[in-house]
């Protein structure tokens, strides 16, 4: 016999993603590998940041990719000419990778100890923001020819950016692009971001990311020592 | 369009909470959704429906119930109403504002049989 009853379950919806996620955050922290979770629309530069990234970083860091895209495997195909490891993820219909796509990338994967992983997001800046993966940071890439006006049109992205890679800044002559309003729309939805402006194919301003990205490499291993002392 | 990825993650928890309950139909599903949660609460209905065809939740009405957003603003050192990520802080205008509320986004309350 069935009755109408209320059951209050007070669940949020994403917590079986935040649960992968956390799941892929302990692992890489045990190993001491720095996740970057790359985040921007179509076309802003990701693949082409990450191979020049992968090129200035590959003789004294280890390295690994993770691709995520809705049908190609041609940027994975791009990361692998750097003859850095690298799996594409298809999400098909998926607007955005979830942890528990990249816990199994990360299986597949295994990247080595002390690594640096990239993730490439799927292009949007919509669904993306919403979903943890296990990184240590988001990086958000904004390039010069989308408008200053992205920042408060997608506030979701840009507030939960650890860090803000303006690109394409070597075609600032050719456009009216005031970088001095997309920083302040910026810190409009979040007052303490970082903002590097760089450009993939210039090469300028990519020494002050290598540098970040080093920085916060040391910062994880640190991390990871100090957990491993504690449970000696 | 992540609405539709939310929709199979409540669907899942549906039938999780089926076993556990011993229901077979859900009635109504109750949702809280902030302001600030990213999520469109039209884009959201939508999935809702063509995702739970053939779950315990087909033809389940969705009552969605939309939260308040807040932050706390450091000019100010006090709460303050917020309607987006964007705006300024409603008494002083200023932007170092923090979110305390309205990235909600949680399953309340199930009517079931
Ligand atoms: N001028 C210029 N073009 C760039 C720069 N970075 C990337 N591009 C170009 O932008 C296009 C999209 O780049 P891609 O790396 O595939 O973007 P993704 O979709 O974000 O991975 C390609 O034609 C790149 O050559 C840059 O710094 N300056
Ligand atoms: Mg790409
Ligand atoms: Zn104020």
């Amino acid at each position: 016999m069935s009755q109408t009853r209320l059951i209050q379950i007070e669940q949020d919806i994403l917590a079986k993603n935040n649960a992968y996620a956390a799941a892929n955050r302990a692992l890489l922290a045990r190993s001491g590998v720095l996740a970057l979770n790359l985040l921007s629309s179509p076309g802003s530069g990701k693949t082409t940041l990450l191979v020049e990234t992968i090129k200035r970083l590959r003789d004294r860091q280890r390295i690994a990719v993770i691709e995520g895209d809705q049908q190609t495997s041609a940027d994975a195909a791009r990361i692998r000419e750097t003859g850095v490891p690298a799996i594409q993820i298809n999400t098909g219909k998926g607007c955005h990778l979830d942890g528990h796509m990249v816990g199994h990338a990360l299986e597949e994967l295994a990247p080595q100890a002390h690594s640096i992983l990239f993730i490439e997001n799927v292009g949007n800046l919509v669904c993306p923001a919403a979903f943890d993966l296990g990184e240590a940071y988001k990086v958000v890439i904004l390039s010069v020819t989308e408008g200053e006006d992205k920042p408060l049109k997608y506030p979701d992205m840009f507030a939960a950016a650890d860090l803000i890679l303006v690109n394409k800044i070597d075609l600032m002559p050719h456009l009216d692009f005031d970088i001095a309003q997309a920083v302040a729309n910026m810190r409009k939805v979040k007052p303490s971001v970082k903002v590097l402006e760089v450009s993939a194919r210039s090469g300028a301003g990519l020494d002050r990311w290598i540098a970040w990205i080093e920085a916060a490499h040391a910062l994880e291993r640190i991390g990871a020592d100090a957990t491993a002392q504690l449970s000696d | 369009m992540h609405e539709m990825a939310l929709c199979e993650s409540i669907r899942t928890t549906l039938e999780e909470q089926s076993r556990l309950h011993n229901f077979t139909k859900v009635a109504r599903v109750s949702l809280e959704v902030g302001p600030l949660s990213g999520v469109e609460v039209e884009a959201l209905r939508f999935g809702f429906d063509v995702v739970m065809r053939g779950s315990v939740a087909e033809g389940a009405h969705l009552d969605i119930i939309e939260s308040r957003g807040e932050a706390w603003c450091m000019v100010c050192a006090e709460s303050v109403p917020i309607e987006a990520r964007f705006e300024p802080c409603v008494k002083c205008g200023s932007h170092q504002l923090q979110v305390t509320a309205g990235e909600e986004l949680r399953i309340k309350e199930l009517e079931v049989n």
